[in-house]
């Protein structure tokens, strides 16, 4: 019981992540019907500009409190990876508007990798420590721990996720961010300057990305040029899941694969250890009598449960939990 | 002078030609029927005036300065509006947001809000079903939240592409008398029909389109009677 409620809270941790992430897939397939690969490099990019302004801000003995350091850190990295957003789609995206639909994707794979490898010529090919600043108190729940970090994660993306629906469903803005998803044409007929609205939406979407960055770094207590490629795959797996095209479901999603991938990981040791199953041979039984284990997986397969997720979304229900049925996008 | 004015117009779809250099003119306040069969080049023309397709030739002034070449979402400020073929509702936007859509260059929000309740008053329905998603009327109520919405962007020139398609006839006769209201409130608009009989009997001229041009043009009530247009195009 404590293990699951234990993984329970950290799969809610991971899970606000992956939703926070997942909605920047989302929000540009649902304008443009562009899976946008190089997102989780704008991830990756968020949480290095956060570690070097909070590494040389807590460096340089600024007297500054740490939670405002911190702060500091995503207020450089957010608007950071807006600019990254939308140069992308201005000089790799919006040129191919009207291209069959592989060639911007295969070009978000090349942005993907020229990204990748910027931040390795800033950052180094070293994984980095993220600076661990904030004081991180540990609570005990009913035998599971909760950290302060967690906690903090936590709120701030039930926050970011109120906001976005908020700002789709109830602002000028949003409302022609979703006439644009819905016929981009006729948007234009209404006095909607399309350009304009998807430029917002990848930055937006950028800007998302860039917090979920320093929650990531700030999490896992590291950083490194390729963090974004995983992550990125993940929570891609996460709005397939929730149904891509619609934010409710990136949330769900986001929320669903955490618990997933926590819960698996916590229970996949006792699942396969072999020491429960009655017909095992003698030198096994040996074994057992010794350790009390003979563990066929370890938690090291957690990533694993995000793909199966995916290609099991991808056989039974292609439109995701969320998603409308696919015919009905013509 | 005329509102609109479009001299030589030509439009294609990559090497196909669907527009081959038309001549036309609606003055201020005039309802004029663009009519012809089916693929002769009535909605591409339209597209093209309200800057969905870019001409590739010919040139269009309207109130007096070149608008050729102009996307659509800066025509909308200038007070043209296009309701197109097939309704183009949002269909998961509910019908109040429709509506707003289509005031979507205006800051004035109290004027809005009255121009919504006017909308309302011409349609009814739609005020019944404002809190719907526009996916969930009959083809008939979202003609009128294209009509609406199209009016709430306050147009001097309102284009109507195929306004009857579609719809049962008494739904078609009703649309008929909604555009001769906004008609007789002046707005300036440009009819295209399949529907001859229909949009003539509307409209005070007329242009007979086909194959991409224009072959016939004169007052709305010579067109009914001509022998030509008889045999083409109202069945008799």
């Amino acid at each position: 019981m404590e293990v699951f409620l234990q993984q329970i809270i950290n799969g809610l941790t991971l899970g606000s992540i992956y939703a926070i992430v997942a909605l920047g897939y989302t929000m540009v397939y649902g304008i443009v019907q562009l899976i946008n690969f190089a997102h989780g490099e704008v991830v990756m990019i968020g949480a290095m500009v956060a570690l070097t302004v909070i590494g040389s801000l807590a460096g340089a003995n600024t007297g500054m409190p740490p939670v405002v350091i911190v702060l500091a850190g995503i207020a450089c990295a957010v608007p950071v990876c807006m600019a990254v957003g939308y140069t992308m789609e201005r000089v790799a995206y919006r040129p191919l508007r009207g291209a069959p639909r592989l060639a911007p994707l295969i070009t978000a794979i090349g942005i993907s990798i020229i990204l990748q490898h910027l931040a390795m010529l800033i950052w180094s090919r070293n994984p980095l420590s993220f600076p661990q600043i904030i004081p991180n108190p540990v609570f005990e729940i009913a035998g599971a721990n909760v950290s302060g970090v967690q906690i903090a994660i936590i709120s701030l993306s039930a926050l970011m996720m109120l906001g976005l629906t908020a700002l789709v469903y109830r602002t000028r803005l949003g409302t022609a961010m979703r006439a644009t998803s819905e016929n981009p044409q006729v948007a234009g007929l209404m006095g909607v300057n399309i350009n304009r609205v998807i430029a917002s939406t990848f930055v937006i979407g950028a800007g998302l990305g860039a917090v979920a960055g320093v929650m990531v770094g700030t999490y896992y207590g590291i950083a490194h040029y390729t963090m974004g490629a995983l992550l990125g795959l993940k929570a891609f797996s996460a709005a397939v899941l929730g149904g891509i095209g619609n934010l409710a479901g990136a949330m769900l999603g986001g929320i669903l694969l955490g618990l997933v991938e926590a819960l698996g990981a916590g229970y996949i040791g006792e699942l396969t250890d072999l020491c429960h199953v009655s017909w095992i041979s003698t030198g096994l039984a040996e074994r057992c009598a010794q350790d009390g284990h003979v563990v066929l997986m370890g938690s090291n397969y957690q990533d694993v449960f995000a793909f199966l997720v995916l290609i099991a979304v991808l056989v039974f229900r292609p439109s995701g939990l969320l998603g409308e049925r696919v015919g009905d996008r013509a | 002078m005329s509102l609109l004015e479009v001299r030589n117009l030509k439009v294609a779809y990559g090497g196909i030609v669907a527009v081959r250099g038309i001549d036309l003119e609606v003055a201020a306040g005039e309802l004029v029927a663009l009519i012809g069969a089916n693929g002769a080049g009535k909605t591409t023309t339209l597209k093209a005036l309200a800057g969905v397709l870019r001409p590739s030739g010919g040139s269009v002034h309207y109130d007096g300065a070149s608008i050729t070449h102009d996307p659509s979402h800066r025509l909308v400020q200038r007070g043209i509006a296009l309701v197109p073929e097939g309704r183009g509702v949002f269909a998961r936007l509910t019908v109040e947001e429709n509506l707003g859509m289509g005031a979507y260059i205006r800051d004035d929000r109290h004027e809005v809000r009255a121009d919504l309740d006017r909308i309302y008053a011409l349609f009814p329905r739609l005020k019944e079903r404002r809190a719907q998603t526009a996916g969930t009327l009959s083809g008939g109520e979202q003609q009128m939240v294209a009509i609406g919405r199209a009016l709430m962007s306050r147009p001097k020139l309102l284009l109507l592409d195929e306004p009857s398609m579609g719809l049962a006839p008494l739904m078609v006769q009703k649309i008929f008398e909604v555009i001769a209201s906004i008609s007789a409130q002046g707005v300036t608009i440009l009819l295209v029909e399949q529907n001859a009989r229909l949009a003539l009997q509307a409209a005070s001229r007329g242009y007979v389109m086909e194959s991409g041009a224009i072959t016939l043009t004169d007052a709305a009530s010579t067109l009914l009677a001509s022998e030509q247009v008889r045999q083409a195009y109202l069945g008799e």
